[in-house]
């Protein structure tokens, strides 16, 4: 694994972008940085603005306006980015499948790298994706070398 | 030729793995602070390592030259301070008149770097974390100025960063005179808003706008960024102790000495940082010309003094 790589997954920086969600998913991601699960420890920090980040997480259904802005967000990011659908809604529209103001899953916009499902996820079921995101990458690499 | 070697091993390599230490420590420390456990060792490294691995977005509202070079200017400025300081710490012979004044303008550049990199983003929140970068440089310069005059008094009106190693070596560190330790105090809320820590964090306040000046900057110029900012973080205590405690000392026990006092000044910045809030812009220039600017003028007299 190349040194670039190696030292992206040990400091994801993640922002965080909520697509209209009922702010369930959104304050149990802040829970992950509390003193009892501390995601620091893996070189994790919020970061205040797109351009600082690796991970982009969504959360939320996706509605007509927001849509737009998270396709903006997606494209400003500097590359390699990698976006994670927090949540029922942003994974599948939830209970907002038949909505007039949700037309297009999230997927459907933006290239989506993990899905962690729950209403909301609780936060060992972010880190194991988390997690679960890390490996895949690894393996992908260990793949193609 | 020699000086290109001191600039690269000391003032590069040397100040910036200490550096990445030290930003380490502050972040471990705060970590503790907050009952949790903290980043691993390396992480610094990582991030630095990770952020040179990235893209560099430049946005199309920004003034594309100035916006590239202004992370650089503070890098090099931060650069040869140290390098300054490391020689007049290892006796390297060269120390010139006034290289007191020299490491002040130094010392200003990267907050100045800040401001250009802010200001030709064309972000918004960029040009208000700038001008709140500018206000802050306006107050806190004046007692930062006024704080190191206590030591040069001292050693008789000295403006060689040598004669007053020297003379503390001699005699004692300034910080033990009743001037010198009244100096010592007004300097640390200078220090923390120098390296824009909590309580002066004003400029790059992330919770308000965003980091501010850097919010645009990504890849290399973010990692130059959060470089020179682990520079200073090591060469700004470093500047302190040589004025004030009596530099380093690398002979026995006095590099567990160094080292212990060195650790004892970022622990105290890093405890301030936790333990208080933000200020506004207002209650901040209203602090440093009022309490602190009158402070240091004592300080001064009582040196004038000779306390």
């Amino acid at each position: 694994m190349s040194i670039r790589l190696n030292a992206l997954l040990k400091s994801p920086w993640v922002f965080h972008v909520s697509t209209g969600s009922c702010n369930n998913c959104d304050i149990e991601v802040l829970d992950c940085l509390t003193p009892r699960f501390d995601i620091e420890r893996f070189g994790m920090v919020l970061a205040p603005s797109i351009k600082h980040a690796d991970v982009l997480l969504v959360t939320g259904s996706g509605n007509r306006k927001s849509m737009e802005r998270v396709k903006k967000l997606y494209e400003q990011a500097p590359k390699p980015i990698v976006v994670v659908a927090i949540g029922e809604c942003a994974c599948s529209r939830g209970i907002f499948i038949h909505s007039y103001n949700c037309p297009v899953p999230l997927d459907k916009v933006i290239p989506v790298d993990v899905y962690i499902p729950g209403c909301p996820p609780k936060p060992e079921a972010i880190i194991a994706g988390v997690v679960k995101l890390i490996q895949k990458v690894k393996e992908k690499t260990k793949n193609n070398a | 030729m020699m000086y290109i070697v001191y600039l690269i091993v000391f003032g590069f390599i040397l100040t910036t793995a200490l550096g990445l230490i030290a930003s380490w420590i502050d972040r471990k420390v705060t970590a503790r602070v907050q009952y949790r456990v903290g980043p691993p060792f390396f992480q610094p490294f990582y991030d630095i390592t990770k952020l040179l691995g990235k893209e560099t977005v430049v946005p199309a509202t920004a003034s594309k030259g100035m916006f590239l070079i202004s992370p650089v200017i503070g890098f090099a400025a931060a650069t040869v301070a140290s390098t300054i300081l490391w020689m007049n710490q290892l006796k390297l012979g060269a120390s010139f008149l006034g290289d007191i004044i020299v490491l002040l303008y130094l010392f200003t550049l990267p907050s100045l770097s800040i401001i250009l990199g802010g200001v030709s983003s064309g972000n918004p929140l960029g040009r208000v974390g700038a001008s709140r970068e500018i206000k802050l440089v306006l107050s806190y310069e004046l007692p930062f100025i006024l704080c190191l005059l206590v030591p040069i008094i001292k050693s008789g009106y000295s403006i060689r960063l040598l004669q007053i190693l020297n003379f503390q070596t001699n005699n004692s560190a300034t910080a033990l005179s009743f001037s010198g330790g009244l100096a010592l105090l007004m300097l640390i809320p200078c220090i923390q808003a120098k390296l824009a820590l909590v309580p002066f964090d004003i400029a790059e306040a992330e919770t308000e706008i965003m980091a501010g000046p850097i919010i645009e900057y990504s890849g290399v110029s973010l990692a130059i960024y959060k470089l020179t900012k682990s520079i200073l973080l090591f060469s700004l205590p470093f500047f302190i102790i040589t004025l004030f405690l009596g530099g380093f000392n690398f002979v026995g026990f006095g590099i567990l000495y160094s080292i212990i006092k060195y650790i004892v000044f970022l622990v105290i910045i890093t405890v301030i940082r936790n333990t208080n809030p933000r200020v506004r812009i207002d209650h901040a220039m209203r602090f440093f010309w009022g309490p602190i600017t009158i402070g240091s003028i004592i300080a001064v007299v009582l040196a004038l003094l000779d306390l």
